[in-house]
């Protein structure tokens, strides 16, 4: 069966493939869904970090004798960290009876701190030599230097995307409770409960199969909730110490400033396309932060051209800012920007149709039919005739983007069906948000021929079977081809019971609309499940590697009203053609990309992390400053689900790629102002057009 | 935020009183709450303002009074105020978000503090915190002032401010009543507070006279995010028509000094002229006239230049 393993033809299905509400939808807009956040426990104190204020500092001597001393103070630490390498940084905790006291207790415990010298980001750090790594080279065919004689139209520019960060609206954050000296459970709001489990365990040296890690609901994540964090191993270590169950819930401040952040990039280049339109090379500069650590590179030239000659030099700062975390396909709409910008730009110096360009220089793949598709979408043959001169200008601009997307090994599911014709389906994944207990129910549902309410799919538990975390785009590609195969082999053992029922061979059984039906007769799926052993059946599914694909391409148009008298750019319309392979959930797979296009947005015109380098702190740590898209930011967004084929792939981040891109190109169209730096702003508008660049 | 008391006084005397002794008045608390959370203020009392009555009407009355508790969704949604008042109503229209306009009130946007990411950070000691400089100066400028600053350069933040003394309004306390106009403070004349107010002071409402209702006026707000944001420039006109011809004109910029900033450069550019676009450019170009950019913030210059613009040519609609 393995082998054979199919989806199910969508014209045929009742769920898959088709809009599935969330099956936990209610619960999350009653408010009855119990997030980390909610969780209270008997005896539960509540925990507090301190974070050393300066961007590098040393401990010199730290008394916490005063904290210790107030009533309702249970544990103090004092040994989280004796080094700051930036402004937020864990030293010391406590845990009280309430928040307000470990809030109180942290003021009250006195550090002295020897200060450092600091560079807070890239744009200062990049300049000085020993903040900077050892260039990583990205380099093939010949050395662009000997090549710009041949080239047509040469374009060089400095160009710049900031850190931007996750701003899940659930902060990080645990509630831990130790069950014996050596077995803990932990509420995490985390986008991977075995991975927290296995951390938990190393990090504290217990044995990992006594620590179970819960997640039902989270707030998001984005790439930045895979580990407990210093966070979530410091409230256990604050409940050992007390002796009693901890919440270490962070705050907005230590969430924008210690929980990570997606790095920036920061270019210099020079790039050249021959008089036939074709990319012949480029050569770059590239600087960018992960933080104190000095590793980072992104993909430049992205990969959707076809440039043959390149020398790209990746440069790691070392700066005393929070460090780097996976932030929504990690290193792609920074690279993704920086190309598709130098793209466009090519185009318009050898004067040829930025879509016509792309079609000349795109890979071989989905990509030349996405871009025409997208192209009529849009409507491309309007951009000429839009507003280009006056107060309000309108134009068009495309971008393409390329993801992995593909599942990983190892999931195992369960599928339980009692003799009371009850069906529950566990898997030790969680729900990023993307809408995963939806279709872990969906799948059984469809295949048991049960409605999706008589489906109870328990996910979002390490003592659910293995499942890896959520990033990457991989969920929906490792957790739906266990399901599936628990499912196909559940109904293979329950069509044998309906087939000895109706006197069938087992292969002619039908399961459909809560019946097992076949040769015209039918039972029901209950009259069944009252067949089984009293303690019903339980079944185990693998992950199968032919119901899922890695590799998606996409491409996004972006229609922009700018006005040119206060600089402020309005996205009309967006077209997102998603590459999306065998989809689960139409409505949730729309909402992703809708989801994906929005953040996009956000990094396009509004997301910035702020690092001050008189004070080393980040002058933007908070949701006021720095800015998220709002209602009135949100435009059309037109999605179109591009399948070609029957297997199941993640679009959790190829949607968020190409959006900004597609903005700044369709900015130019607009105006003829290029905007090389992140966010467009107002402000990055008037320095662009008088000339004030990077 | 520390521990406090909770104080609900029975009059404006009994709040004042209160505030004397250090208390800190609570109208919305949107304000309060920042501060407080932020350890900005440290008071031994909350004052609450809502328990003394008399501050939350709106009365029409020879022009039109506004109690200093009215929220700013009573003013964007009064009928009189957007009929005749249209650039009051404009103004607490683009204040925040629904849920900060359901409970913001007059008094405490006219009283709030500077938005200011230095002043707001609690570990940094600045010029406007009893420190010894402003960091703004060689730091991040770029939401900073470009007219009026020195020593500090903050912007106000209001919204209703300019609206307010683009239509002449006088504000009230509890012991006097003066144009709004010489409420606010420059940092060259007060450091630590950004209004005339004395400890113990309290706003109780302001008034708009009645001949500005024959007056067009118009709030034009510039902002990186239109859902949610503070004004990167502003700009509220008042305009006395005659014909096609601007009798008289009061314009007011926001988000660009440390006061709402009353221009008479460009008033005068446009006092006794036939409106158009070119004599809106020439006013937004006398506002603009002595602006003094800092590192970050020059584009500040030509968008303020193009709000007057927009605002003036928009109040002729």
């Amino acid at each position: 069966m393995a082998q054979s393993a199919q989806w199910p033809d969508r014209q045929s299905t009742r769920y898959l493939g088709k809009n599935i509400p969330r099956v936990d939808g209610p619960a999350k807009v009653t408010g009855t869904a119990k997030y980390t956040y909610d969780v209270i426990l008997p005896g539960m104190l509540y925990g507090a970090i301190l974070r050393c204020p300066h961007a590098a500092a040393r401990v010199r001597s730290i008394d916490a004798s005063a904290a210790k001393a107030m009533p309702g103070v249970m544990a103090v630490l004092t040994d989280i960290g004796q080094q700051a390498r930036f402004a937020g940084e864990e030293i010391a905790a406590v845990a009280a009876e309430t928040e307000e006291i470990a809030r109180d207790a942290l003021k009250a415990i006195k550090v002295e701190y020897d200060v450092e010298p600091f560079v807070s980001n890239t744009l200062r750090g990049k300049d000085i030599p020993d903040r900077v790594g050892e260039p990583q080279m990205n380099s093939r065919g010949e050395d662009p230097d000997t090549l710009w004689s041949q080239a047509a139209a040469v374009v060089e520019g400095e160009y710049y995307v900031p850190v931007r960060e996750h701003v899940s609206l659930e902060t990080h954050g645990v509630v831990v409770r130790w069950d014996a000296e050596d077995a803990l459970t932990c509420w995490c709001s985390t986008q991977a409960v075995h991975g927290v489990a296995g951390e938990l365990a190393a990090g504290l040296g217990i044995p990992r199969q006594n620590v179970k890690v819960i997640c039902e609901v989270m707030g998001g994540g984005f790439g930045s909730k895979f580990s407990p964090g210093v966070e979530g191993l410091t409230a256990a270590r604050l409940a050992k110490a007390a002796g009693r169950p901890v919440k270490l819930m962070l705050d907005r401040y230590e969430e924008q400033v210690a929980t990570g952040n997606g790095p920036d990039a920061f270019m210099r280049c020079k790039a050249a396309a021959t008089a036939d339109g074709r990319i012949l090379a480029i050569k770059a500069d590239l600087y960018g932060t992960g933080g104190y650590s000095r590793r980072w590179a992104i993909p430049f030239p992205y990969s959707t051209y076809n440039v043959p000659n390149v020398r790209a030099a990746m440069h790691g700062v070392q700066t005393n800012a929070g460090g780097q975390r996976s932030l929504r396909a990690p290193g792609h709409p920074q690279g993704c920007f920086l190309t598709e910008t130098v793209v466009d730009e090519l185009a318009i110096a050898l004067r040829m149709d930025p879509l016509e360009f792309r079609l000349r220089n795109v890979r071989e793949g989905v990509w030349s039919d996405q871009l025409r598709l997208g192209a009529e979408r849009i409507g491309w043959a309007r951009r000429a005739s839009l507003p280009k001169s006056g107060r309000l200008r309108r134009g068009i601009g495309v971008a393409c983007g390329t993801w992995g997307g593909g599942g990983r090994g190892g999931s195992v599911c369960e599928v339980r069906v009692g003799n009371d014709g009850s069906v529950w389906v566990g898997i030790g994944t969680q729900d990023l948000g993307t809408g995963t207990r939806t279709y872990v129910a969906a799948i059984v549902a469809e295949v048991l021929g049960l409605p999706i309410e008589r489906v109870t799919a328990e996910i979002g538990k390490s003592t659910l079977g293995n499942s890896g975390g959520s990033g990457g785009s991989v969920t929906a590609a490792s957790v739906s081809p266990a399901v599936m195969m628990a499912a196909l082999s559940t109904r293979e053992r329950l069509a044998q019971t309906a087939g000895a029922m109706l006197g069938v061979p087992a292969g002619e059984v039908r399961f459909a609309d809560g019946n097992a039906s076949a040769q015209g007769r039918s039972v029901s799926f209950a009259e069944v499940c009252a067949k089984l052993p009293a303690g019903g059946i339980e079944v185990t599914g693998q992950w199968n590697q032919a119901l899922q694909r890695s590799g998606v391409g996409g491409a996004q148009f972006a229609e922009v009203e700018v006005d040119t008298w206060t600089g402020h750019i309005r996205v009309l319309k967006v077209v997102a053609v998603q590459d999306c392979g065998y989809y689960l959930n139409k409505l949730a797979t729309e909402s992703q990309i809708i989801g994906g296009v929005i953040q996009g947005i956000g990094m396009a015109l509004l997301e910035d992390r702020k690092m001050d380098n008189g004070t080393g702190r980040q002058l933007n740590p908070n949701m006021e400053t720095y800015k998220v898209p709002g209602s009135l930011e949100i435009p059309e967004i037109d999605v179109v689900l591009y399948d070609t084929h029957n297997q199941v792939t993640g679009v959790g981040e190829p949607p968020v790629i190409p959006t900004a891109a597609a903005i700044g190109n369709a900015v130019f169209d607009a105006t003829g102002v290029r905007l090389r730096r992140l966010p467009m702003t107002p402000k990055r508008f008037f320095d662009a057009q008088e000339g004030r660049m990077v | 935020m520390n521990n406090f008391a909770w104080v609900e006084p029975k009059s404006v005397a009994e709040a004042s009183q209160a505030l004397k002794q250090g208390g800190a008045a609570l109208g919305g608390g949107i304000e309060l709450l920042c501060l407080l959370k932020d350890s900005l203020i440290t008071p031994p009392t909350v004052v609450n303002l809502k328990s003394v009555s008399g501050l939350s009407g709106i009365r029409i009355a020879d022009g039109i009074e506004i109690g200093a508790l009215v929220t700013l969704v009573q003013i964007a949604q009064h009928s009189e105020i957007v009929r005749s008042y249209r650039a009051l109503a404009q103004a607490a229209e683009s204040v925040g978000s629904p849920q900060i306009r359901n409970v913001g009130t007059l008094g405490g946007n006219l009283c709030q503090r500077p938005r200011c990411w230095y002043f707001r950070d609690p570990e940094v000691h600045c010029l406007k915190k009893g420190g010894a400089k402003c960091f703004a100066v060689g730091g991040d400028n770029e939401y900073h002032a470009i007219l009026g600053g020195g020593p500090c350069y903050i912007v106000h933040p209001s919204d209703l401010a300019p609206a307010l003394i683009a239509l002449n309004a006088i504000v009230a306390t509890n012991n006097r009543e003066m144009p709004l106009e010489e409420f606010f403070r420059l940092p060259a004349q007060r450091l630590d507070h950004e209004t005339v107010l004395e400890p113990g002071e309290i706003v109780t409402g302001v008034k708009v006279p009645a001949e500005m209702a024959g007056w067009k006026s118009y709030y034009y707000k510039a902002r990186e995010r239109e859902s949610f944001d503070w004004a990167l420039s502003s700009c509220a006109v008042a305009l006395q028509m005659s014909g096609a011809t601007v009798q008289e004109a009061r314009i007011v910029l926001g988000g660009v000094a440390p006061i709402p900033w009353r221009s008479k450069e460009a008033e005068a550019a446009i006092r006794g002229k036939t409106l158009d676009e070119s004599i809106a450019d020439a006013a937004g170009r006398a506002a603009v006239a002595m602006a003094e950019p800092m590192s970050e913030n020059r584009y500040k210059v030509a968008l303020t230049r193009n709000v007057v613009k927009i605002a003036l040519l928009e109040a002729l609609k």
